[in-house]
């Protein structure tokens, strides 16, 4: 870990002055930024404390919606109440996110700033090339270890997974995500790779996470977050679907399904085609697991992550047939 | 007999310990809670490399970022010149060291031992190190030392087409009988291949130490399994006498088989510490420890079972390979228990090794038994669907009577009554011999059962007994506790010799000065340790009743009695008549400070090389087939999984193990200590692997996030069963090996039950959903 100068900021205002300085990072849980320090990914000339700012941890939920202050702890957003009754998804994919200890630190703005877990992103000295870490020095993950891979949005600079579950339910519901007074829908604000990986978020110097909102709705209410993986807890999905249905008065017709994807692919996934072919159609077993094939078009796989291409489907399948169970 | 015939018969046998009724916490066979336990929980227990020493300084290790070839140039000059850095170490500079003794005896070639590499053989490879003031600055100091490298192609692992067949090890080979000849000519046959991947021990305390000299005494501070093994090889290294290293270890966070070597970075911060003449600490990092020593060796087995059509196994043919490094060997032996599980007439076992690029393996739970079990109980369970017999049931129809290989008798095995009570706890009489016979909606659910054993390993050892001013009794020996329980066991020993409670004994172990202790390994310490202690408390016992009778100031002198009785530390004639007072008052009234005695186990001729030899190296270790038995623990396992179907994921919902372990000096401690093999089990079975990039020869998975073991939300509820009865001619007190018992079996156990909810046969583990989806 390289020396950096800590600065502790006194107001918002203060901390995003201070984070626009070149080299300049925000600590907040530090459950990321102090991991990737550590293994030489991040290193930061001054780290900018803003964990002690007033006001930024408040979860206030009313019948428009959530709104959930950056520095709210996982945990906490998990065990809400109104979050858990209105958005069960939210709270289920927070609840199966990372560690008890890790969800006792991490805050909300921060899990959306958290970094993939690829293994050549996280080597610096036995991987050098990497085009998240220095643009345009290739890619060593393709060809090597790809089981943990994307398959989804995916470019030939990067096939990072992005890692989280909070941000898939998010995505799923349409969350905006609060950078001061500018506000971006959280499917925007997560980019594809493309040809420029390391530019992760529609989030520019000198700009903070400051809240999360989430708009109700029927959908969200009636929701569910499975991630399926190759561990029982404390690890990343393998594929994880957030889903989430509003029927019609018949309680069988389709009226709003939400579907978004994670574990496979490079940013918390939208499968609005699933949606799309869903909408107006009576949930039917077979039907759904014909629509929620839909969900890995256009899936490319680097060898040992194929069967994230099988899995993914069978995951928004058995979600969606859950929540079609309980109306 | 059959599985139907099979039953438990509760009290038949006494067990020698506290489910006999009648034993006390206290005494050997008492469920004592762990006496090192409140400190541990507490934080109270200092570990080794926690100690602050004045002037500490700390060395953080440079690794090879290449597979093979050869390190060309090392720039040090920018780390040289960092913030707080004291010695930048390279092949160039560092201290010339001697090769040291190996573990098993053999003398060392008169070559220098160098602990940073200029030849490369593996990625990972120690090849500079730093050391500063700070750790921070050692850390940023080593980021700056540029290595330029002349690569090499690398053999990654077995699949390598450049790896080849190997090295044929013809100590492995068992052979008796025509096993090919029978194989051809038997009516059923089964060949299959069995893959393990590599496996790490993963600690929850890494590895590390402090290393600080004074003069030519060197003080290492440093997790061990085996401190007088330890001190051997860094005397050696250095060339003092082995008396000058003293070896602190006073806890162990979990060891596995990793901790009972001196490593190479040990040598590095002992050195560093010499150069520098200021101490040393290194903290070897979470991914050092997938490349500064070796986890277990990749295996590949190939099992072949000819056998007529009542499943009688008529010949096994048995083949393995395991990997071993460059230029280190490791061998796996994987024809153990395919050689001792089976009667057959015909067998062969072969064995090679193959070198790769990779750091040399090592010993990991069960080294051998492990893997070998995964292949011939595997292979056992394929060939009783095959003719169409319950698993359970074909393993007694090849109940092996007597040891097959050694043909000598088992001197205790008591597999069949693990069989009976595993089975009638699971209830294995309900189980619907067909696959995919059973689910619970999205979940197909399987049975499976695997046995496993593991030999009883022997040797010598010593310890002190003290009988102290205060009447309560103290324990000293060079062994070590890693969580298996050594404090509280022998303080349940000394206690009951010497008639003392429990918690008036104080063990102290972990420290090389104290008397002299063999390794911890091969669950052979338990064994040797409880025959030292019990003799050298007898000993002490036999010096406090010879004082109260003779000694003219004593109480009891006037009483002219043979003998007198202690009990909950109070003496007293055996009749009751005369005095009766407190351990401490008749040390007080014959005027004695304490009461000494030193016990070994040693043959009574032995020579003062012949006891170096046999706490420094394993050269004096017994075979387990010496004399007139063939020794070994065993073990049966019941495992149900839950499959989702669409998922292919695999857990584990249920475990009943049945276990013979022989005498257990405390049921509670052998329990957990079982559980512990068989949770490992479960993540060997279903979790773990290191995962080598091919084109770097490189695990790129080596932290605990991405080399997944089981976490508690992985494991169910685990039933544990004894049915060890006290093995006289396996230790001095009739224990058999407990702690690398649980594990063996239980990975083919897991992959039987999975075969039977899906009907899928997954040969190589870990079983990953993508085996299933």
């Amino acid at each position: 870990m390289r020396d950096f100068s800590y600065l502790r900021a006194s107001s918002v205002d203060a901390a995003r002055e201070a984070a626009a300085l070149p080299g300049a990072m925000l600590l907040a849980g530090g459950t990321t930024l102090v991991d990737l320090a550590k293994c030489g990914v991040a290193e930061p000339e001054t780290v900018v404390d803003i964990t002690h700012l007033k006001g930024l941890d408040t979860i206030a939920v009313d019948d428009r919606g959530a709104t959930i202050g950056a520095l709210a702890r996982m945990s906490r957003v998990a065990d809400h109440a109104d979050i858990k009754s209105r958005f069960p998804a939210v709270s289920e994919a927070l609840w199966q996110a990372a560690s008890a200890q890790l969800r006792n630190m991490a805050t909300i703005g921060g899990n959306l700033m958290q970094r993939t877990r690829c293994p050549y992103f996280r080597d610096p000295a036995n991987f050098p090339a990497c085009n998240k870490r220095w643009p345009g020095s290739g890619c060593s993950a393709i060809g090597g270890v790809t089981r943990g891979h994307a398959v989804l949005g995916t470019s030939e600079a990067c096939v990072a997974t992005y890692p989280g579950d909070l941000a898939v339910a998010l995505v799923a519901f349409d969350a905006i995500v609060h950078l001061g007074d500018r506000q971006i829908a959280v499917d925007d604000f997560f980019l594809l790779p493309g040809s420029t990986p390391e530019r992760e978020h529609a989030i520019e110097p000198g700009e903070m996470i400051t809240a999360i909102g989430i708009p109700a709705s029927a959908a969200a209410r009636r929701s569910t977050y499975l991630k399926v993986r190759d561990r029982q807890s404390y690890e990343f999905a393998a594929a994880s679907a957030a889903v989430g249905i509003e029927f019609e008065a018949d309680g069988r017709t389709i009226r709003d399904l939400r579907v978004a994807l994670g574990g496979v692919a490079t940013k918390p996934w939208r499968a609005r085609a699933v949606e799309e072919a869903l909408n107006g159609k009576v949930l039917e077993p077979e039907v759904v697991r014909q629509a929620s094939l839909l969900a890995v078009e256009g899936a490319v796989d680097r060898g040992a992550n194929h069967y994230k291409i099988e899995l993914a489907p069978r995951v928004v399948a058995r979600a969606i047939l859950k929540m079609g169970e309980t109306a | 007999m059959t599985v139907h015939e099979l039953r438990t018969r509760p009290g038949d046998a006494k067990r020698g310990d506290a489910s006999d009724g009648a034993v006390l916490a206290d005494q050997v066979g008492g469920r004592l809670s762990r006496v090192d336990g409140p400190a541990k929980i507490t934080g109270a227990a200092k570990y080794a490399v926690e100690q602050q020493l004045e002037g500490l300084t700390h060395a953080v290790l440079v690794e090879s970022t290449i597979a093979a070839g050869r390190v060309r140039s090392i720039d040090t000059a920018a780390a040289k010149a960092s913030p707080g850095a004291l010695l930048v170490l390279t092949p160039d500079n560092i201290l010339p060291l001697r090769t040291a003794t190996d573990w098993l005896g053999t003398p060392p070639p008169d070559v220098a031992y160098c602990p940073l590499a200029r030849d490369i053989t593996f990625s990972g490879q120690h090849v500079a190190a730093v050391v500063a003031e700070t750790f921070e600055q050692a850390v940023a100091a080593a980021a700056l030392v540029k290595i330029a490298y002349d690569e090499a192609a690398a053999i990654v692992d077995l699949s390598d087409p450049k790896a080849g067949d190997g090295i044929p090890v013809d100590a492995m080979t068992k052979e008796w009988g025509e096993a090919e000849t029978a194989f051809a000519s038997a009516p059923v046959r089964i060949c299959n291949a069995y893959n393990t991947p590599r496996e790490y021990q993963a600690p929850i305390e890494p590895h590390g130490l402090i290393a600080k000299w004074q003069g030519d005494q060197l003080t290492v501070w440093e997790p061990s399994q085996w401190l007088d093994g330890m001190a051997r090889t860094y005397a050696e290294w250095f060339g003092v006498p082995f008396e000058n290293v003293r070896l602190v270890s006073p806890y162990i966070g979990g060891g596995f088989g990793s901790k009972a070597f001196a490593y190479g970075y040990g040598a590095v911060a002992a050195v560093a510490a010499k150069m520098l003449g200021r101490p040393v600490k290194l903290a070897v990092t979470r991914p050092q420890t997938f490349t500064a020593y070796g986890g277990r060796a990749a295996t590949r087995q190939t099992v072949a079972l000819g056998a007529n059509a009542e499943g009688q196994i008529q010949s096994i043919v048995h083949r393995g390979v395991n990997e071993t490094s460059v230029d280190g060997m490791w061998v796996e032996p994987l024809g153990s228990v395919t050689s001792v599980m089976y009667a057959t007439p015909n067998f062969s076992s072969r064995q090679n090794v193959v070198r790769v690029n990779t750091v040399v393996p090592g010993a990991l739970r069960a080294p051998g038994e492990n893997p070998s079990a995964f292949g011939i109980e595997s292979a056992i369970d394929e060939l009783a669907y095959e003719v169409g017999i319950d698993p359970l049931e074909i393993r007694l129809r090849n109940y092996a009577e007597q040891d097959p290989h050694a043909k000598k008798p088992w001197s205790t095995r008591q597999l069949r009554e693990a069989f009976a009570a595993g089975a009638e706890a699971f209830g294995w009489s309900k189980r619907n011999p067909r696959p995919r016979s059973m689910r619970d909606g999205n979940q197909l659910i399987g049975w499976g059962v695997a046995a496993g054993t593991y030999p009883v390993r022997r040797a010598y050892g010593e310890a002190v007994v003290r009988i102290l001013a205060d009447g309560s009794v103290e324990v000293e020996s060079s062994s070590i506790d890693m969580g298996q329980g050594t404090y509280t066991i022998l303080a349940q020993t000394a206690a009951e010799v010497v008639g003392v409670p429990a918690e008036n004994v104080v063990v102290k172990l972990g420290d090389s000065r104290y008397a002299r202790a063999g390794v911890t390994g091969g669950s052979r310490l338990a064994g040797v340790m409880t025959g030292a202690v019990h003799k050298a408390a007898s000993a002490a016992l036999d010096q406090l009743i010879g004082l109260a009778i003779s000694d003219p100031a004593s109480p009891f002198h006037a009483l002219q009695a043979n003998t007198l009785v202690v009990a909950n530390g109070r003496i007293a004639s055996p009749r009751g008549n005369g005095p009766e007072v407190s351990i401490a008052e008749l040390l007080s009234s014959v005027g004695r400070e304490h009461i000494e005695a030193k016990g070994d186990t040693m043959p009574a001729n032995s020579t003062v090389e012949d006891r170096y030899k046999n706490y420094t190296t394993i050269a004096m270790a017994l075979p387990h087939t010496e004399g007139d038995y063939s020794r070994h623990s065993w073990c049966a396992h019941f495992i149900e999984v839950r499959v989702d179907e669409d998922f292919g994921t695999v857990r584990v919902s249920r475990v009943v193990s049945a276990l013979d372990s022989g005498r257990l000096y405390n049921p509670k401690l052998a329990e957990s200590q079982w559980k512990g093999g068989i949770i490992m089990g479960i993540g060997q079975a279903l979790l773990e692997e290191g995962i080598v990039d091919r084109r770097h020869g490189r695990i790129v998975n080596n932290n605990l996030a991405d080399y997944l073991i089981a976490t508690n939300a992985d494991i169910p509820d685990i039933e544990v069963i004894s049915v060890g009865i006290p093995d006289p001619h396996s230790s001095v007190l009739g224990g058999k090996g407990v702690g690398e018992l649980g594990i063996v079996g239980v990975a083919p156990a897991i992959a039987n039950a999975v075969f039977h909810a899906t009907g899928k046969r997954v040969r190589d583990l870990p079983i990953t959903l993508e085996k299933l989806i």
